[in-house]
């Protein structure tokens, strides 16, 4: 099973790397017209897709549609849905290497979407929970592990959104694959942020963190073996 | 922290003599409604069960209905605040008897009828903090459990009163299944003088009626000034003991919760800020401000004295 899949070695550097972000435009150009078009509002598409959660989860806060403590409801939807998009964005990987499913044109969609969920969630936590009390904010940002961990997570993604453009994958080059790492931190701060919070472990955050060790594990085991080729091809360039 | 030793209120004030002459025509609504009902074993419907006001209420905003019964931390029926809502329609909980043992002079299975003879409904508007951060005003009908303690014959050597929830997988589906999150039963205490607090009830209603499954039916304990979860629901058995029992939220994790879990601004959760609370449904949806929790959740004039010499930082 695993001879099909191996990594070729002759898989340029913008697609072989288990983060590396991919302008679209440079295959879908060689795809025959039809699935070209297909492929290239497949993205656009994917952000809307993602956005719809948001907007109905807002729509149902507005209308009080979400039970009696909407701002809670509304407060871990968004941030539920910024694990999520982690998740999706971490599976990228994986799913091309064991798989053979190729993705890899949607994981800049899915990594900004996590991050633009992240961004709602903390700003609803900012404004609508703690009505921009600052001091009380900073006390539970230094004193509380898990909105200490769960800032970490938000900070983190902050320049990776930052340099989710192809401008920044070229301007920063190698640089740019070393950068983007810290999702693996971010993500599974992401993951612990959520476990932390619960009265007591539940299913879902149980599920989550399972999901995200099992996506970093997979890492750790297939990295050494993953990084040889791709490391000789940047020195090649 | 300075604590002011308070005036005890007189049981004479909570429960007025009219109210207690009336405890038989109370006993009659709820055989009437059939949450007493003998024979074949039947769910609750709520049926109106009129009780007087007591003067120990809140004249605070009543958190609604609605909310009250659709928003419930019941891990029996599930651990999402809806489960409640959403299955607790197949418990049966009548008829219903309690276990009454340990060192008391009147050991027994008493029925439900049994436990409300012991004194008059009363309407108590309490605060409920829960310790995740969010309150209520629940106006509750119950009785204080002290006239029930009394009727049995506390033993001398008694110290603290033990409590369990029913265990019934088939009716709670949150009991059965692969991700248990609690130890069934759910299992709670109280400090024999706590237990004894006038302030200290069980209920069997809420908002005039019988009390809807989901909230404990059909009868429960309330605590107001300690957080939530000691207020444990649909009540099984009590125990007077003279070691202090184990609590189910201490089981699962002592550091954070204590035995005591008193609500107390003060003292933080290890986890989160006990400063503030947010009201259900107080200013409108997702723009209801927090408001700071208060001392005992506003009951300190009348149990503060409960607890003089204690650091409650070191008992929580």
């Amino acid at each position: 099973m695993a001879t099909p899949n191996r990594l070729p070695v002759y898989i340029p550097v913008s697609i072989s790397g288990p983060i590396t972000d991919m302008p679209p435009v440079k295959q879908t150009s060689r795809k025959p017209l039809g699935t070209g078009t297909l492929l290239r509002w497949s993205n656009p598409a994917l952000y809307v897709v993602g956005l719809i959660p948001a907007v109905w989860t807002f729509y149902l806060a507005v209308a009080d549609q979400l039970g009696a403590d909407p701002l809670k409801v509304l407060e871990r939807s968004l941030g539920l849905w910024a694990l999520r998009f982690i998740v999706l964005s971490l599976a990228i990987t994986p799913l091309r290497k064991f798989a053979g499913v190729n993705l890899l044109r949607y994981r800049r969609a899915l990594g900004l979407l996590a991050f633009i969920y992240a961004l709602l969630h903390l700003t609803v936590y900012l404004w609508l929970d703690q009505g921009l009390d600052l001091h009380a904010i900073v006390k539970d940002i230094i004193k509380r592990p898990y909105i200490t961990i769960g800032m970490l997570a938000f900070l983190i993604l902050v320049p990776l959104a930052a340099t989710s453009n192809a401008f920044s994958i070229k301007r920063l080059g190698p640089a740019w694959q070393k950068l983007h790492r810290w999702v693996y931190l971010a993500a599974a701060a992401a993951a612990l942020h959520f476990v932390m919070l619960v009265k007591s472990i539940t299913f879902e955050p149980a599920f989550y963190a399972t999901l995200v060790s099992g996506l970093l594990l997979l890492r750790v085991f297939t990295g050494k073996r993953a990084n040889k080729p791709r490391r000789a091809t940047v020195a090649a360039e | 922290m300075l604590i002011r030793r308070p005036p005890d209120i007189p049981s004479s004030e909570i429960t007025p003599k009219r109210l207690y002459l009336r405890r038989r025509d109370m006993i009659a609504g709820l055989l009437a409604a059939g949450v007493l009902a003998a024979g074949p074993r039947t769910r609750a419907t709520a049926a109106p069960l009129p009780a007087a006001k007591s003067p120990s209420s809140t004249d605070e905003r009543q958190t609604t209905r609605a909310d009250a019964t659709s928003y419930n931390n019941f891990y029996e029926f599930g651990v999402n605040k809806d489960d409640p809502a959403k299955y607790a329609n197949a418990l049966t909980v009548a008829p219903w008897s309690v276990k009454i043992d340990g060192l008391v002079d009147k050991p027994a299975t008493y029925t439900l009828e049994d436990v409300l003879k012991s004194a008059p409904l009363e309407e108590r508007v309490y605060r409920l903090r829960c310790v995740e951060g969010w309150s209520m005003v629940i106006p509750w009908i119950g009785f204080p459990l002290a006239a029930l303690l009394k009727s049995v014959g506390p033993q001398s050597g008694a110290k603290y009163v033990a409590f369990e929830t029913l265990v019934r997988p088939d009716e709670m589906p949150g009991q059965k299944g692969f991700f248990q999150p609690l130890e069934w039963p759910y299992v709670e205490g109280l400090r024999l003088d706590e237990a004894m607090h006038p302030l200290t009830i069980l209920a069997v209603g809420m908002y005039g009626e019988t009390l809807p499954n989901q909230n404990g039916a059909p009868l429960r304990l309330v605590v107001p000034w300690k957080y939530g979860f000691k207020s444990i629901k649909s009540i099984v058995r009590i125990s007077l003991t003279d070691k202090q029992p184990p609590t189910t939220w201490n089981i699962m994790a002592a550091s954070e919760y204590g035995f005591f879990s008193n609500v107390n601004p003060e003292v933080d959760h290890p986890r989160w800020s006990q400063a503030s609370e947010r009201r259900i449904g107080e200013g409108s949806g997702i723009f209801t401000k927090r408001r700071p929790t208060l001392m005992f959740n506003g009951y300190a004039e009348q149990v503060a004295g409960l607890y003089s010499g204690l650091d409650l930082r070191a008992n929580y």
